[in-house]
């Protein structure tokens, strides 16, 4: 389980270019900068007030200094801080070049379903729809399928929405898919997997642009 | 009240919470919460509080440590789930909780502290936050109307205050602290640090004190962060 989440984190990884400012979700997407080519140069962004995040303390942890999680913090050369206000503004405004989110369902058309299981834990949507909005790149990364085998790359979600057309990729432990407006597009099938799983465990229907 | 000296015992600002109040605070997960006046709340045994913040704070932390105790009637806030009482209280009908989405939730506080009634976006089309918010048709495109939020009162933390309340703020404890003291008819703030008027740089202020009523010494954070625990 802990494999197949570094898994399709280290994937993800490679979806940052230099330059980006990128705004990282909790869960799977917290472990991407551990599979960032250590030269690479990007600013992760928090919610919470930061541009210019890096990795946490070894020593010495600020508690007026966290990321978006909770956990403390440190911050690159150039960095800044501010209120959140203007941290959704840059987010709405359309300057957060990549944004990757962890999910729980995804649809053909990139609508995202990631804040709200019914009848389950109510944790609530956080910063999630304004990322979905205003990211100008949205990436989902998730486990392939639900605990139970069910899909979760499906033809509509069922699952309360975040955001409708939102996701342009998803990356899983067995494949990357791009959304584009003919539909679903299989790119890259992962080590260990096959198209004839890929298939059966998606629900929505698939263009496969691998051989 | 001389407004060029705001700074009071925590004991005087007491008096300013009252039952039925709505009760606007800072912070992010308790980062930014004022420690020592959420405990003169609890001490103050109001209740029926109508709650405005980023989050529920964790049972031990920030506003959480007021929200276990059932005291408050509803709360606006963009996520609960790192105060699981929260979420129960909602379940069994004795909290009212409605989600907005993070940023949104801040805007409508800047509004309210802005003389601007509200706003149009587009965040929450489409999902259950929308709730029954108006829907406006601008250009032949749908955007929910969202209204601004104003308060009774405003709890705000700071780093440094001069008397006047110009206020300094530190790191990610900024937050929505600002938009708390704006949008707040009486605002409270907590400072680690109290300065006289005249020694803070005017370039190094982050928000000038004609949004604060009163100010108070910290005693300091009083909770252990989940990572220490």
């Amino acid at each position: 389980m802990g494999d197949v989440r570094r898994m399709i984190a280290a994937r993800a990884a490679k979806e940052i270019e230099d330059g980006m400012v990128v705004n990282l979700g909790i869960g799977i997407p917290s472990l991407i900068p551990d599979y960032l080519r250590p030269e690479t140069k990007v600013f992760f962004q928090a919610e919470n007030g930061i541009l210019g995040m890096g990795p946490t303390p070894v020593n010495n942890a600020d508690g007026d200094l966290i990321n978006a999680a909770g956990y403390p913090v440190t911050v690159v050369p150039g960095a800044s801080y501010f209120d959140s206000a203007l941290a959704f503004g840059m987010i709405r405004g359309g300057y957060i070049d990549l944004s990757i989110l962890g999910a729980l369902e995804v649809s053909a058309e990139g609508d995202l379903a990631n804040w709200l299981v019914p009848g389950k834990r109510v944790p609530g949507v956080g910063g999630a729809m304004e990322l979905a909005y205003g990211a100008r790149q949205l990436i989902a990364v998730m486990q392939h399928v639900g605990k139970d085998g069910s899909p979760k790359i499906v033809r509509e979600c069922r699952l309360p929405l975040t955001a409708r057309k939102c996701v342009s990729r998803i990356i899983t432990e067995k494949a990357v898919f791009a959304i584009e407006p003919d539909g679903l597009h299989l790119l890259e099938i992962m080590e260990g997997s096959t198209l004839e799983d890929i298939v059966n465990s998606t629900e929505a229907d698939l263009i496969i642009d691998v051989s | 009240m001389d407004s060029f000296n705001k700074v009071v015992e925590v004991g005087e600002v007491a008096s300013k919470f009252f039952h039925g109040m709505t009760l606007m605070f800072g912070g992010f997960g308790g980062v930014g919460t004022p420690p020592t006046l959420i405990d003169c709340l609890i001490e103050s045994e109001v209740s029926d509080v109508h709650l405005i913040g980023n989050d529920a704070g964790f049972p031990w932390i920030g506003i959480g440590k007021f929200v276990v105790l059932g005291r408050a009637a509803s709360l606006i806030a963009s996520h609960i789930g790192s105060n699981p009482v929260a979420g129960q209280l909602m379940q069994e009908g004795k909290l009212v909780v409605e989600f907005s989405p993070q940023g949104i939730l801040v805007e409508r506080m800047r509004a309210g502290g802005s003389g601007i009634p509200g706003f149009a976006s587009e965040v929450g089309i489409g999902t259950k936050l929308s709730y029954e918010k108006p829907v406006l048709d601008i250009d032949g495109k749908e955007y929910l109307f969202e209204s601004a939020l104003t308060a009774d009162v405003g709890i705000v933390h700071a780093r440094k205050a001069d008397r006047y309340g110009n206020l300094v703020f530190n790191k990610t404890a900024q937050n929505t602290n600002p938009y708390v003291a704006m949008a707040s008819q009486t605002t409270i703030v907590e400072a680690e640090q109290i300065v006289e008027v005249g020694s803070l740089e005017p370039d190094e202020i982050h928000l000038p004190g004609i949004y604060i009523n009163f100010i108070i010494p910290s005693e300091g954070i009083n909770w252990k962060w989940v990572w220490e625990t």
